[in-house]
């Protein structure tokens, strides 16, 4: 297991409410000589958090309300741009283990679920009350698919691949399932 | 039932077909590996007691954070100690797991995907996975190949497999021949224009038609390459005598009567008259002209002797408050700050050869910067022997060691903010070649003639000094 299962989830949210954020935002190319996945969470967004001399700005995101939040809400189309998987480290590793948004990028939708960090598209008016009340407590039920807002906000429906949902659930991941068809790989192999 | 290409290539390598409630389990020929994408991978491996599955289909080069410049004894001269850590990192973690890796020392070093195709390692059929959205190109061989994400890195070494869904298959049809002066490069262009970034989103592109078929293996990799820049997975050619003339007699190729059987079976891969796409796209070749981008990502692309078009939405109009470009205006003419000839897209002998073309007994405009870079050694070393090197360091221009360079700028080769660059590339993104920089996209022939003017010029303007007459 390399991360913590989601289940359900109670936590404030953060708000990026900026369109079209992409990984380079997230993580600008110049960090991909690392070599681990620790530490990402500091390099997250690294151009909106640091000045030049490397001191902190007044970005939300060093606040240490952002830091407690699990829940990062952003705006529309998240996470376009180059495939790179640093963009979810760094998430997960700043603490995050949702992101919401209207739209999310195919490449790190994917690579999101395979790292703990669930990516949940809402519909446009749900999306939009996030948007509009930062910092509330929100309840995400992965096993019932359901986003609950606050205050009447409501509650809203999300989809998600049954198999993502499995591991995510579980705190298993792609790894410990191709190991336990290991045998009918090498089956395959025989016959090649 | 009729089968196209694709579909056949799949279904050979599905070890567990995918139902309701998991993807399938697809076995994987080969594994490229370079040391970005790989080192997170390993450390999995290790936390986890696994083993490489199989060492032998794994292989491995040093390309993206490799410098492209020595110093005075003949050492990399690297932007900093990460980068040399993270080459160092691949160099040490394939020694320990016996994978055959391509380093300083090798006469095969190269981009990834110039690479493989080049020692053969990549043939028709194939699966090919790479850490590396543009393992697109080889498809130009009639594999299926596509990038993968770290996580799936590690998957590959352990297991041999990945998980994935089926994507659906989409005809890029291109009817008819080029006209002379039109490149591989302004086609891929062309069609990403067509059908936007979005457009091949969850496809497998197959390009067919006369346009590809009369295409050099070297080209057939420009245009698969960039598959993914109009969102699709892959994009595949059915292998034929081209194929099979270009992958003979190379280091993993098979030998002799093997060669024979096997350009047999290869024969056999293509798409069945009658078979089905998800989507279709027809396209006139006479229609195609060198094309160029005007915007921030490959799918702002144009003919070079165009009008820039209306935004359509606020991101694009912020895209072209980045370029510094007006709708209704040409962007033919412009002044350049420096050329990159070069990236798995247009490293090849054959953009070498055209761009030399352009700069015999010529010399570079006084303002501008050129900078090529071949895409392996032996590709070094076979312009070289043609002396296209001598045409380039002629003419001003800088010739550099094989590698990713200007394409991702991770080894530190970039623009100075606000330059303006004319890229082989494939990737013209805010920043992707240093913050502020601005990327126009477009063929080696292009960027040659531009290097030489000093402002975006068309190459059917600029009479060729052909290089073979040296
Ligand atoms: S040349 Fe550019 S696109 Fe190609 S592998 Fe290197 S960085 Fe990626």
């Amino acid at each position: 297991m390399s991360f913590d299962p989601v289940i359900s989830i109670t936590s404030t949210t953060l708000v990026l409410p900026a369109s079209n954020i992409d990984t380079d935002q997230i993580i600008p190319a110049r960090f991909l000589t690392v070599t681990g996945k620790e530490g990402l969470g500091k390099l997250a967004f690294y151009d909106w958090r640091y000045e030049k001399d490397g001191s902190d700005t007044d970005h939300i995101l060093n606040t240490n309300a952002a830091k407690a939040c699990q829940i990062l809400v952003a705006g529309h189309n998240f996470g376009c741009g180059s495939s790179r998987e640093h963009a979810p480290w760094a998430l997960y590793d700043y603490g995050f283990r949702v992101v919401i948004s209207s739209e999310i990028a195919d490449i790190f939708h994917a690579n999101s679920l395979k790292n703990g960090l669930l990516p949940i598209v809402i519909e446009k008016s749900a999306h939009q009350w996030l948007l509009d009340h930062p910092s509330e407590n929100v309840h995400i039920d992965l096993e019932r698919q359901k986003v609950r807002l606050p205050k009447n906000g409501g509650t809203y429906s999300f989809k998600i691949d049954p198999f993502s949902k499995h591991c995510l659930t579980h705190g298993m991941d792609e790894m410990d399932y191709l190991q336990d068809q290991i045998k009918a790989i090498s089956a395959y192999e025989t016959n090649l | 039932m009729s089968k196209s290409l694709f579909d056949k290539v799949w279904e050979k390598h599905v070890v567990l077909a995918e139902d309701e409630s998991h993807p399938a389990t697809l076995y994987i020929d080969l594994h490229l590996i370079h040391e970005v994408t790989s080192p997170q991978a390993f450390a999995v491996l290790k936390e986890r007691g696994f083993n490489v599955k199989c060492p032998e289909k794994t292989l491995a080069t040093i390309d993206h954070s490799t410098p492209t410049i020595m110093d005075e004894n003949g050492e990399p001269l690297y932007v900093n100690a990460q980068a040399k850590k993270q080459v160092n990192l691949l160099l040490e973690n394939t020694k320990t797991h016996n994978i055959t890796t391509h380093g300083w020392d090798s006469e095969h070093r190269g981009i990834v995907h110039v690479m493989g195709p080049e020692l053969g390692a990549t043939r028709p059929g194939m699966t090919i996975v790479c850490g590396d959205s543009h393992t697109s190109t080889h498809g130009a061989f009639g594999a299926l190949a596509f990038g993968i994400g770290t996580t799936q890195v590690g998957h590959v070494l352990a297991t041999q497999c990945i998980l994935m869904r089926k994507p659906k298959s989409m005809l890029i049809h291109v009817q008819g021949g080029l006209a002379k002066d039109v490149s591989a490069k302004d086609v891929i262009l062309a069609i990403i224009a067509r059908i936007g970034v979005g457009g091949g989103t969850g496809h497998v592109l197959e390009y067919k038609g006369e346009c590809f078929t009369a295409m050099s293996m070297d080209e057939r990799m420009t245009v698969c390459n960039m598959s993914i820049e109009a969102g699709a997975r892959a994009g595949m050619i059915a292998p034929d005598q081209t194929t099979f003339n270009y992958l003979e007699g190379r280091e993993y190729t098979p030998k002799d009567e093997a060669f024979q059987t096997a350009c047999k079976a290869w024969a056999a891969l293509k798409s069945d008259e009658d078979c089905a796409y998800d989507k279709t796209v027809i396209l006139q070749a006479a229609d195609i002209g060198p094309m160029v981008t005007y915007g921030t990502h490959p799918g702002m692309a144009m003919p070079i002797d165009a009008i820039v078009p209306q935004a359509v939405d606020v991101a694009e109009e912020n895209a072209l408050s980045y370029m510094e470009v007006e709708a209704g205006t040409e962007i033919l003419g412009r002044k350049i700050d420096v050329v990159f000839i070069g990236s798995c897209t247009n490293s090849r002998l054959c953009d070498l050869r055209s761009a030399a073309s352009y700069f015999k007994g010529k010399q570079v405009a006084a303002h501008v910067r050129a900078i090529i870079v071949a895409g392996s050694e032996p590709i070094k070393k076979q312009a070289e022997a043609e002396g296209l090197h001598d045409i380039f360091t002629a003419a001003g221009a800088q010739w550099r060691e094989p590698g990713c360079s200007m394409c991702i700028g991770m080894n530190g080769d970039i623009g100075k903010p606000g330059e303006l660059i004319v890229s082989t590339s494939n990737r013209n993104f805010a920043g992707r070649q240093g913050p502020n920089v601005r990327t126009i996209l477009a063929s080696p022939a292009t960027a040659a003639a531009s290097a030489i003017s000093g402002v975006l010029t068309d190459p059917r303007s600029i009479k060729l000094g052909a290089y073979n007459e040296l």
